[in-house]
């Protein structure tokens, strides 16, 4: 698997860490224990499509959001997380 | 039929010819008392279980391809109950007590070979936190024997236990009851057990949705047609997000994972009991064929293929040939992957609803093989009673909303890191 760190490049997946699904938002500080036990338990696990941060820890350190396929493991594209993302996989 | 002696002898005598099928090939009938979706093994030792201990015989296991062919097939057979916290030892220990029994009672030779189970300890720090555990377990009544470096070179001499070893061992942990089974004949001896009392075990037939009335699941709609049953348990362990989602329920506390497992070519005996190394992650014994069984980490990203990537291969190659230099050169054979159902805080999930009617079994993480007969056995207690069984009682949905996590390893709600 490939990753294209929109900083590097095209690198292989071992520099990367896998952080997890990129489409669970934080709750505000003073949200339920509901919400935060959402954010931070359930997971919608697709099969095929999926949005997930990467920190390309041997390399630039950035985290990046990464749209890859979970059947094929695909990769789709890559953007930096946060504000400073573009395109497709944001 | 039964298997005996006499049956083995007629069968050697018959040039084996005559062996019957094990279990009918069943079409599904239009309803049933219950339906278990899943023919993997923790599905078919609840079928076998709800049969045998709760008198419900008119079930259906619903599998989606064929018996033995998901992840009671891709495991590397280890069994164990060394585990630290109540919850978790005393639910091991209920599956470690009916695998000792398991091949009588089912009459079919699950191979369970009590030949142990040893954890390395790496530093000092290591063989004291192995010391606690194995008090723990003691507490419960599970079996453990801390040993120093000399017993550890005494019982694996092909270890590397020499102080230049890359991951110096300094003792370990001893489970002796642990050990290993044939992980096909486990699936066959249930389905064979409970087909004998007459449940029907329909393969090849996957279920497409969920039959509702009201606010209750009656049913499942499946590649074969319709059934239905006042009660469905879902025991689908890699896939339980996908099946689940028909239900509605997209947000269980579960991600899939894939775990790489491997066997080398066969070699005369050198290794006779489970090995795990304590430094990084790796488990390693050898079948009755000769082919060393061993494997390591998931790979550590959501994956529905059932491959995984080279990098793993590299590490699990590197940690085996740390811990026996011997083996360097000794080819691998075969390698795969198995889709996990990792659960957020690392422990297993049997459970009624969370929906009237539907039971679920789920959360399996890597360690779903050495659970398959208590797994079975409680799941079936909480479909046929409407109650969890006391070995699983913990063993919630809720648990995660109320902060009753039972995390083994302690690494938080991080999937990949248990």
């Amino acid at each position: 698997m490939l990753i294209p760190c929109p900083h590097c490049g095209p690198r292989e997946v071992s520099e990367f860490t896998y952080i997890g699904d990129a489409t669970k938002v934080r709750p505000a500080p003073d949200a339920s224990a509901d919400a935060w036990s959402d954010f931070v338990h359930a997971r919608r696990n697709p099969r095929g499509r999926h949005a997930e941060h990467w920190q390309h820890t041997a390399g630039c350190r950035a985290i990046v959001r990464v749209t890859r396929d979970t059947v094929t493991h695909a990769v789709y594209g890559a953007s930096l997380a946060g504000p400073w993302g573009e395109g497709e996989a944001r | 039929m039964r298997f005996s002696a006499a049956a083995l002898v007629r069968g050697a005598l018959t040039g084996n010819r005559d062996w019957p099928r094990q279990w009918r090939a069943a079409a599904p009938k239009p309803t049933y008392d219950a339906i278990i979706v899943g023919g993997g093994g923790h599905g078919l030792a609840t079928a076998y279980y709800l049969a045998k201990e709760h008198g419900l015989t008119d079930i259906a296991v619903v599998e989606k391809g064929w018996i033995g062919g998901g992840n009671v097939g891709r495991n590397t057979t280890i069994v164990r109950s060394n585990y630290r916290l109540p919850q978790n030892a005393a639910f091991y220990e209920l599956s470690m007590k009916l695998w000792e029994g398991l091949s009588r009672d089912l009459n079919y030779n699950v191979m369970f070979s009590q030949r142990g189970v040893l954890n390395l300890a790496h530093t000092p720090a290591q063989l004291d936190a192995y010391a606690a555990r194995g008090n723990a377990m003691r507490f419960e009544g599970i079996d453990a024997e801390l040993l120093d470096r000399d017993a550890v070179t005494a019982m694996v001499p092909h270890l590397d236990t020499s102080p230049s070893a890359r991951f110096p061992i300094v003792g370990g942990l001893l489970q002796p009851r642990a050990g290993t089974a044939r992980h096909d004949a486990v699936a066959w001896g249930y389905a064979r057990g409970a087909d004998r009392l007459g449940v029907d075990i329909v393969e090849n037939a996957e279920v497409t949705g969920f039959l509702r009335e009201g606010d209750r699941i009656v049913g499942v709609a499946t590649s074969r047609g319709e059934i239905r049953a006042p009660k469905v348990g879902v025991a689908v362990a890699g896939s339980t997000s996908q099946v689940m989602a028909l239900a509605g329920l997209d947000d269980l506390p579960i991600e899939s994972h894939v775990l790489q497992a491997f066997v080398s070519e066969p070699l005369k005996p050198i290794i006779d009991t489970v090995v795990t190394l304590g430094a990084g992650h790796l488990y390693i014994s050898q079948s009755d064929k000769g082919g060393l069984v061993f494997g390591g980490d998931i790979d550590g990203y959501n994956s529905y293929a059932q491959r995984g990537n080279l990098p793993i291969v590299r590490d699990v190659a590197a940690l085996a040939t740390a811990m026996f230099p011997n083996i360097s050169r000794v080819r691998l054979l075969r390698q795969w992957g198995g889709i996990m159902d990792m659960s957020m805080d690392g422990s297993p999930i049997i459970t009624k609803g969370p929906i009237d009617g539907l039971y679920l079994n789920a959360g399996w993480c890597y360690g779903g093989f050495k659970a398959t007969p208590a797994s079975g056995f409680c799941f079936a207690h909480t479909i046929a009673r409407d109650t969890p069984h006391p070995q699983n009682a913990a063993f919630t949905l809720d648990r995660f909303r109320t902060g009753r996590v039972i995390d083994e390893a302690g690494t938080g709600p991080v999937p990949q890191l248990h």
